[in-house]
């Protein structure tokens, strides 16, 4: 038998020679618009002041539409009509009619989901395998479970009887753009409610698609208004004398300027805000999957993501070996054109935000901290990060404390359960957290003790339309989503 | 010769402790006929720091505690009430009840904390759910307790508004500052006696008598108090407390229930102060869906 000659076969090699070809999603069935107007009592308007702003594709700098710029005198024109509607027609309607609007709505959306999926994309910067994977199918499946809700709210809250609010001012952010109209407009609606909703200023594309097929659907005029502007456009709702109920998701300083100006004048408030979310890993975790976990918590959508897992605790006695996996997995990450569907990592959704994580990342390395960032190459225009990782970090170091809303992990150790709790809870925030282990009774104990709303153990940034999700601390309070969720646009009828 | 009555000095409660207010101020509510009912703590916004503290201490135990111990420890709460109905009484018609209202309300104050002293270990089971996520996941949502909540106290009753808004708040886990009424205190200083031989740990309910201008902004303003409820009837102490909320986006509850009403009791006093949690972990499908069993 001829001895087998072994040869040494190289390590891995993720420094190159891995690329895919590229396989970009076609955008030829998408026809933008070059303007869009605003969307209340039923017709497209232009706004009063005959303002436009525009608004581009962070991946090519390039402008892709115009948009309406809504004033107080839009927003007021929004709530009448919504007032009206509220009045004349919805709360007339039987829960049963209503519901079948929503679900309606649902079905012409999936039926939409690719053209929504790429200009989500196209808007936003976010990868269309997320746009197309996550966004538009939860965004559809949301208005669906809602819809259900609409003739079964006296089984929600058990000897109560619960009736509608009236009408519901909504503004939303920019990372989810589709997804956070639906959380917001689908239980408004199931509840009874009509809506004015805002979408953010760098991404109201698919809000306007979403109108559209509202408008399609047949919905009375009046019940959904969509007022696009900027943040004094928001300001008018959170401020208009009729508006009984104000939803925020966004920024913890924004919500803190809406939670004063709410202050005394009776509006229901619900406010999901900021997060700084710890990702625990623990030694006897499945150590591939929780690199995949940690990569999936930080890095999914750009970490564009409120309850991002941005704050990483490794157990000291794997640290080296999970910190060097990170590493090896960051260089496979790829970087670069949201439609490619190869892409991991897409655009930053806007000059501003790409500084903001710039501005963090300077911070983090005058701190001291050591930084790891990918070795990629970015494309040379669009507004692009790589993703990057800070190793020795402080407790009380700026970028383990406040929230960056970008590509960043924070890396620190830990040796025992007590230590990580207390070092996990040290934050203003509290919206998630992740827990990596084998071991069941530490699953059980962690998530009991962190104090956050939403606890992933051994998977993290997973939602669901059933599952409720919100805030402790000044990550905001009310939840969304789920029989919960519910509440939020509901009171008690005494 | 007629005996000396022996009065007694009304202190506030903190942390398990009955301390005279560190500011050395007090103030005299009086009765109908505008006879001094005694020398009460004018409590300051240093006692109210304290007492936070104290909560805050008290809060991991206590929240960390079974329900079923809970639930049995807040019903002692009732047993040593009963136990006190004369003096309540007494304190009460000396307040201005009559002897038949000052009875009919120590009555409902300790059937109403049996009443929640019952809910400790149901509430979480009428309220959490079992999410079906579309995705191979078990998901779970329950109520945890906010934290350290800050309670004013209705202005219009000495015991059974007192005894309402601290019950459904303790019986959900948290622990609690409370001010008392301003001119009717002295039942909200002998329910801390009640509370002080009942197996409460200190520092779960701690009580401050004074003004409510002097505190309401404190309650809003302090970083370490997670919600306020308001039940003290000034819509202008809601609104302070309301915007002053924003420094950590307190949550702030304001009722306006006229708790002398027996049916004003529900588990939802409870949830106004509870957090809800959700819990997600994967599903590992090694037989799969065909599994007969």
């Amino acid at each position: 038998m001829a001895k087998n000659k072994h040869k040494e076969t190289p390590a891995f090699d993720f420094s190159g020679g891995w690329d895919y070809s590229p396989s970009p999603e076609s955008t030829s069935h998408v026809q933008l618009k070059k303007r869009y107007d605003l969307y209340i009592d039923g017709k497209f308007v232009a706004p009063t002041s005959g303002k436009y702003f525009e608004t581009t594709n962070p991946a090519t700098e390039k402008v892709i539409a115009e948009v309406a710029y809504g004033s107080e005198a839009d927003v007021d024109k929004a709530v009448k009509a919504a007032r009206k509607a509220y009045e004349t027609v919805w709360s007339k309607l039987s829960a049963k009619e209503r519901g079948k609007y929503i679900y309606r709505i649902a079905r012409m959306m999936q039926e939409k989901a690719r053209e929504l999926a790429v200009v989500e994309t196209l808007d936003a910067g976010k990868t269309i395998r997320e746009s197309r994977d996550v966004d538009v199918p939860l965004a559809c499946n949301h208005f669906f479970y809602y819809a259900g809700w609409a003739d079964k709210l006296d089984y929600a809250f058990p000897n109560r009887k619960m009736t509608s609010l009236g009408v519901a001012g909504q503004i939303i952010p920019w990372n989810f753009p589709l997804l956070m109209a639906a959380w917001k407009i689908a239980p408004a609606l199931a509840a009874g409610n009509t809506v004015v909703l805002k979408p953010a200023e760098t991404t109201p594309l698919t809000a306007m698609l979403l109108a559209e097929i509202i408008h399609e659907s047949g919905l009375p005029a009046g019940v959904v208004n969509i007022v696009t502007g900027y943040g004094d456009t928001g300001a008018a709702i959170v401020n208009h004398p009729d508006v009984n109920k104000i939803a925020f998701t966004g920024s913890t300083n924004v919500g803190k300027l809406i939670q004063k100006a709410v202050a005394g004048t009776g509006k229901k408030l619900t406010l999901e805000l900021g997060g700084k979310s710890a990702n625990i890993i623990f030694d006897d975790a499945p150590i591939d999957q929780a690199v995949e976990g940690i990569v999936n918590g930080i890095f999914f959508n750009q970490g564009h993501v409120c309850c991002a897992g941005s704050r990483l605790f490794v157990q000291e006695s794997v640290a080296d070996q999970v910190i060097q996996k990170l590493k090896d997995r960051l260089e496979t990450l790829y970087v670069g054109d949201p439609l490619d569907k190869n892409t991991d990592i897409g655009a930053i959704n806007s000059k501003n935000q790409l500084t903001t994580i710039r501005k963090y990342i300077e911070i983090g390395k005058q701190e001291g901290a050591t930084i790891f960032e990918s070795s990629c190459a970015l494309p040379k225009k669009g507004y692009f990060c790589k993703p990057t990782l800070f190793i020795d970090v402080a407790q009380s170091s700026r970028i383990a404390q406040e929230e960056i809303f970008g590509p960043v992990l924070t890396i620190q150790t830990f040796r025992t359960i007590d230590e990580v709790i207390q070092k996990a809870n040290n934050t203003p925030y509290g919206l998630a957290a992740g827990v990596w282990t084998d071991k069941g009774s530490r699953i059980f104990n962690l998530t009991t003790k962190l104090r956050a709303g939403v606890v992933w153990a051994n998977t993290y940034n997973k939602f669901d339309p059933t599952s409720p999700f919100g805030g402790y601390k000044e990550s905001g309070f009310g939840r969304e989503g789920g029989l919960h969720g519910l509440g939020a646009y509901l009171k008690v009828d005494n | 010769m007629e005996r000396l009555e022996i009065l007694k000095t009304y202190k506030i409660y903190i942390g398990g402790q009955f301390p005279r207010t560190e500011s050395g101020r007090y103030y005299t509510p009086f009765d109908k006929k505008g006879q001094p009912l005694a020398n009460v703590c004018l409590s300051s916004r240093k006692d109210l720091r304290n007492a936070v503290v104290a909560a805050r201490k008290a809060f991991g135990s206590w929240s960390e505690r079974s329900a079923f111990n809970r639930s049995q420890i807040c019903y002692r709460i009732a047993e040593m009430l009963e136990g006190r109905r004369d003096q309540f009484i007494a304190e009460l018609v000396k307040q201005g009840s009559t002897t038949t209202k000052a009875a009919q309300e120590v009555n409902l104050a300790i059937d109403r904390i049996v009443y929640y002293a019952g809910w400790c270990d149901k509430f979480t089971q009428v309220f959490s759910a079992v999410n079906p996520v579309a995705s191979s996941h078990f998901n779970f949502s329950t109520y945890e307790p906010t934290g350290v909540v800050g309670i004013l106290a209705p202005q219009d009753s000495s015991l059974i508004g007192l005894v309402s808004v601290i019950m459904p708040v303790i019986a959900g886990g948290n622990t609690c500052v409370v001010l008392a009424s301003e001119q009717l205190p002295l039942c909200a200083v002998t329910f801390a006696e009640v509370l002080n031989s009942s197996d409460l740990p200190g520092g779960v309910v701690n009580i401050l008598t004074g003004k409510e201008t002097e505190l309401v902004d404190q309650f809003g303003s302090h970083m370490d108090i997670n919600a306020v409820i308001y039940a003290g009837g000034n819509t202008d102490h809601a609104t302070a407390l309301e915007a002053g909320a924003v420094v950590n986006v307190k949550r702030i509850v304001v009722y306006t229930h006229n708790f002398a009403d027996a049916t004003q009791e529900n588990p939802y006093f409870i949830t106004d102060v509870q957090e809800l949690k959700t819990t997600w972990h994967p599903i590992e499908h090694v037989g799969g869906a065909t599994s007969s069993y």
